[in-house]
């Protein structure tokens, strides 16, 4: 029946097929030389790495066709250190493949299970141990061990409690309040609506008390996008409306996906796009989202001017900015 | 006896004497390997490892991991004078003050993403050929935890220099993280020790990146290679090569030179792109500022799929009881990837349940003869290329003047539909080379040559296969379906009846095969043309 | 004389002589176009500049743009664009446009210097706009800081235009160009203009310094030799992955072919 099924038994291993080298002892000499001038080639590199290292100056320029003009003494340290360490692979590769014996060995494969009786042999030490330590019987012992050893791992988790404060009202609060100014980023200086043109748009921060200096942490939070665009062109409810100013719309520049910095404006759409996912919000309608992954539309910003004519902020963000998180709207 | 004998014999004794190793290493040095180039992908990933722990160890000698601010004083002029952490300082540091350190810097990232990628194709190779069956089933959890570390660690190698791309990359990541529902802003804010960027976060990912991460793989790497190395390899199918052998040289002397050799040459090309191809230049992204960001921003390849799955997310946030859930964040960046590698994990036994097949094999499988499996991993790499694609869609918009939001669209839809259509073309496809065997066989190869029989037919001569190569195209095994196990012979209904019917439908669908040829097949040929 | 008679007949000749004949051809075109530029120079003044640019705006530019400047459907109005407008759209050879699909791309200029500039005194002439600027009073090498300027950069371009200024994607098929290969006057008054789906980043949001930095920075970036190898685009990790793949794992993957095939 089987064979019906596989008529085609194994051949066995194909014949053995001699190098030259194997049987040519001109041939193995050939080999030999291609060997050593493989390990001298390497030794070649060795010697360009330590002149490069030791002799090229750090900010000399080489022109390489495809690569451009580039630093000397980075490439060749590299190409050094890449021909050392390439023809050493090489030589031994060759030299194992043209002289080293390439007969085919065969070895066999114990079958991996155990024998039987080796297996009954574990299984009864084992049942006759575990009866001698008496778990089984001592159920007390058993669920007192059981309670303490987990308690022991768990509660050294309590150590890792001052990783971080907790982020309490953190998310939810920026540095902009009522009457905040905007100032240009960088720079720190207050905007007139003057100084902005329809079609233009500023990168600004609130301005910080005196003696307080801007961290990341604070950038990451109160980073915002001031646009200029024709009155006529809103496309907003009366209060949205009254959170601008001439024309002058501020948004949160931290995205309301994952808090990449929303910054790319196109004048001609009124489209604010982020560069990481392609979130796209409509300045018209208050950044809402009309393309991409993102769910709500960028926190606006009430703005409005002081008695200075600068521009301020009327109130603080109504919600919170930045990507979302559970708590988001407790 | 010459002195180097004199000399090693010294030595075997000593060593002898205190550890009784002669048997051992005798039949360590003996030990057989197969010889083929797919079997070398595994080594690229180690050997790169190990170039990576070297590469990383000269660069932690110069590297500062704190986030405090100083103001730049190297002498990479376009950054003369302004603030930024003290990583990406010394990071500069490291690229234009150090001798060496820009070359290494670019060999140990470049290691990194040969690491990755040799991983991939280490994964596919093993998974092409069913090398993963019984008894190899937990090397491949292994080989599947790697590649998660690996990704892990490559993300966090990267951000050490906080510059603005990377520094992008980590914010994405605190978003991901901040996304989870109930603990996720307390994870946050734990894990960088307060808001985002927060100080403690560098130093934090760094004894991660160099110490805990590295500890892991040099574990899960010594179980892999010890299981490779007890189990013995497997090796590809044909003559004299059965489930009961292992065929190939022996450790010494040829398997350590070409080994140890590769090991030279795979340094030796990796110091080869440090060299002549600038990697993560981030002396001209600039320090992280959350404020800022570049135009086509991506994370390195390997999260490529990451990004991609992310952009083309449909924007769903879902409130309950006034709390957020964000889907759009949530299902692209934890549910389908924790999908993804459970399923890869778990792949062996879903195989080997489907089947039924409970024997060793250390025979592969020509990946046409399992149609249903290669189907399966052509099906999986479309939809890793999908994503991936899309994860540069903004690179391939400006480059070939397309539209981003085409490209959203194109990867929305496709990333559905191109799956399951390469799935199919792929089962057809092996089939039809399972057809082509069949016809060698049976019929020989055709040589080309036209002939003029006496009545004035022409016909092509056909060369008949060689014992070995048909004995390749046929030793196959071609296992039939299982049938459902609907109740036993009282007529008593099974309780697990549903599960037997999908079972026996799968195994149905995976047991389709073209027949391999039989003796009767042969012997009417032989009676009948030429 | 002997040398002409003998190789008149040679397989050249003919060919050579053909040769000769398109560069007399081509030659004097030229050297009469030199004649004309010339003539025009010195005889121009305000007022004429102005009426020549109507002229060639007349010819060139009214179809699109109404023949007054005050927009025709497909073009927009002009009037109040400035100068500086002008000088970028046209000199940058965006204007007049080739290609109407999305995005109105850069290219080889029209007209030349000459006819440039009466065009920005006419524009100029029919309301008030920012005015055009001149390479040479753009002190950004003596005025601009470098470092500043690359913070300027990557705060107010990169997203548009790439951390290394190579250029980036817009939505529905823009892009923002690359800004490598663009004189320091075009780049001003890019900024003060806002060309196409550009803002404007007008001289109070900027201040002039800035701009200038910025553009130092940027010519820097442009002259900058390659510090680390072969720059890849200077797009970032897309390429770096690729040339990964590629070139790394290819290389090694055909060195892992040779060592397991049989020697000879």
């Amino acid at each position: 029946m089987s064979k019906e099924l596989a008529p085609l038994s194994d051949p066995g291993l194909p014949e053995h097929i001699h190098r030259k080298a194997d049987v040519d002892p001109k041939a193995a000499k050939k080999a030999e030389r291609q060997v050593g001038i493989l390990f001298l080639l390497s030794v070649l590199g060795t010697l360009l790495f330590i002149y490069a290292y030791l002799g090229i100056d750090e900010d000399s320029f080489v022109f390489i066709p495809v690569l451009g003009s580039t630093n000397a003494h980075q490439l060749f340290l590299g190409l050094g250190l890449a021909m050392a360490l390439f023809f050493i692979g090489m030589a031994a590769v060759h030299w194992a493949k043209t002289l080293m014996p390439d007969h085919e060995v065969v070895d066999y494969r114990k079958e991996l299970r155990s024998k039987d009786e080796d297996r009954d042999d574990f299984v009864a030490t084992v049942k006759d141990r575990a009866a001698e330590a008496g778990l089984g019987r001592r159920s007390f012992i058993k669920r007192t061990m059981l309670l303490s050893l987990g308690l022991v791992g768990l509660s050294p988790v309590l150590l890792l409690g001052d990783l971080g404060p907790l982020p309490g009202n953190d998310q939810k609060e920026t540095n902009w309040k009522s009457g905040t100014r905007l100032v240009t980023d960088p720079g720190d200086r207050p905007i007139r609506p003057s100084d902005l043109e329809v079609g233009g748009v500023a990168q600004v921060q609130p301005e910080l008390p005196a003696g307080k200096v801007r961290h990341l942490d604070d950038i990451a939070k109160d980073s915002v996008l001031l646009i200029r665009i024709r009155p006529e062109e809103f496309n907003l409810d009366a209060q949205r409306l009254s959170w601008t100013y001439e024309g002058i719309i501020a948004f949160s520049k931290i995205c309301s996906h994952m808090g990449c910095a929303v910054a790319l404006y196109e004048q001609t759409t009124k489209h604010l796009l982020c560069p990481c996912h392609q979130s796209t919000f409509d300045v018209t309608r208050a950044a809402k989202v009309i393309f991409g992954p993102s769910a709500r539309a960028l926190p606006q910003l009430a703005i409005t001017v002081d008695s200075e004519g600068y521009l301020v902020a009327k109130q603080p963000f109504t919600e919170p900015v930045g990507p979302s998180f559970w708590g988001r709207n407790k | 006896m010459s002195a180097t004998e004199r000399v090693a014999g010294q030595v075997a004794n000593y060593v002898d004497e205190r550890t009784g190793s002669a048997k051992w290493l005798k039949k360590t040095l003996t030990k057989v390997f197969p010889d083929h180039w797919s079997f070398m992908l595994g080594e690229i990933v180690l050997y790169s490892f190990i170039i990576l722990l070297l590469s990383g160890t000269f660069l932690t000698f110069w590297y500062d991991p704190s986030m405090r601010e100083v103001e730049y004083e190297g002498s990479y002029q376009p950054l003369s004078g302004l603030k930024m952490s003290a990583a990406y300082a010394s990071s500069l540091h490291i690229s234009f003050d150090v001798r060496g350190g820009l070359l290494m810097r670019q060999i140990h990232h470049w290691a990194a993403l040969i690491f990755m990628a040799a991983m991939v194709a280490h994964l596919m190779r093993v998974f092409f050929t069913g090398a993963f069956r019984k008894p190899r089933e937990f090397n491949w959890i292994i080989g599947v935890g790697l590649l998660t570390l690996g990704i892990v660690e490559g993300f966090l190698g990267y951000s050490l220099p906080d510059d603005l791309l990377s520094g992008t990359g980590i914010r994405i990541a605190e978003a991901i993280i901040q996304a989870i529902p109930v603990v996720g802003s307390y994870l946050s804010f734990f894990i960088f020790g307060g808001a985002f960027p927060g100080e403690m976060f560098i130093q934090r990912i760094y004894v991660v990146h160099i110490l805990l991460l590295p500890g892991i793989f040099l574990a899960l790497i010594t179980v892999h290679l010890m299981l490779v190395w007890y189990q013995k390899h497997t090796q590809y199918p044909g003559p004299g090569r059965t489930e009961k052998n292992v065929v190939g040289y022996p450790l010494m002397p040829t398997y350590m030179a070409k080994a140890g050799g590769f090991f030279f040459i795979v340094f030796g090309v990796t110091a080869f792109l440090g060299a002549v191809a600038s990697i993560n230049p981030i002396w001209i992204y600039g320090p992280y500022n959350p404020g800022q960001i570049g135009a086509g921003s991506q994370p390195d390849w390997y999260m490529g799929w990451l990004d991609g799955l992310v952009r083309m997310a449909p924007p769903i946030e879902a409130y309950i009881f006034g709390y957020t859930l964000s889907l759009n964040i949530l299902i692209p960046g934890l549910i389908i990837p924790g999908i993804i590698f459970t399923g890869m994990a778990l792949y062996p036994f879903i195989e080997s349940w489907i089947t039924g097949d409970k024997r060793e094999h250390h025979l592969l499988d020509r990946p046409r003869n399992a149609p249903n499996r290669t189907a399966l991993g052509a099906m999986s790499i479309t939809f890793m290329l999908v994503t991936l694609i899309n994860g540069g869609n903004d690179l391939l918009a400006t480059h070939f003047d397309l539209s981003i939001n085409q490209i959203m669209w194109f990867s929305r839809i496709g990333v559905i539909i191109l799956p399951p259509l390469a799935f199919v073309i792929t089962k057809r496809i092996c089939l039809s080379l399972q057809r082509a065997d069949r016809e060698l066989v049976l019929h020989g190869k055709e040589t080309g040559r036209l002939v003029m029989l006496p009545h004035g037919e022409f016909i092509e001569v056909h060369e008949p296969l060689s014992p070995e190569k048909a004995y390749l195209l046929t030793q196959h095994e071609q296992p039939p379906a299982l049938e459902a196990n609907l109740s036993n012979e009282y007529g008593v209904r099974n309780p697990k009846a549903l599960r037997s019917k999908i079972r026996a439908r799968l195994s149905r669908s995976q047991a389709e095969q073209i027949a391999k040829p039989t003796a009767n097949d042969l012997k009417e040929l032989e009676g009948g043309h030429h | 004389m002997k040398f002409i008679s003998k190789y008149r007949r040679h397989r050249f000749a003919g060919p050579l002589l053909l040769l000769g004949a398109l560069l007399f051809a081509g030659l004097t075109y030229s050297a009469a176009q030199a004649v004309t530029e010339e003539a025009t120079l010195s005889q121009s003044d305000k007022a004429t500049l102005i009426a020549e640019g109507k002229e060639i705006f007349a010819r060139g530019c009214s179809s699109c743009h109404g023949l007054n400047a005050e927009g025709a459907g497909v073009g927009p109005s002009l009037i109040g664009v400035g100068a500086a407008s002008v000088d970028f759209q046209v000199a940058t050879g965006r204007m007049p446009v080739a290609d109407m699909s999305q995005q109105i791309a850069r290219k080889e200029p029209v007209y030349n210097d000459q006819e440039v500039a009466a065009l920005a005194a006419y524009v100029a002439s029919l309301a008030p706009g920012p005015a055009a600027v001149t390479n040479e009073e753009l002190a950004w090498e003596r005025d601009g800081n470098m470092a500043e300027g690359g913070e300027l950069f990557r705060n107010n371009c990169a997203m548009c235009h790439n951390l290394a200024g190579q250029g980036g994607a817009l939505t529905q098929g823009k892009y923002a160009p690359t800004v490598m290969g663009v004189e320091p006057k075009h780049i001003y008054e890019a900024m003060i203009t806002g060309p196409q789906a550009m803002p404007v980043f007008s001289e109070t949001i900027l201040k002039p310094e800035e701009k200038l930095s910025i553009i130092k920075w940027i010519k820097h970036a442009e002259t900058e030799p390659q510090l680390g190898g072969a720059a890849l685009g200077r797009v970032g990790p897309v390429t770096e992955g690729l040339v990964g793949w590629v070139l790394g794992l290819g290389l090694l993957i055909g060195v892992a072919v040779w060592l397991t095939a049989k020697a000879r």
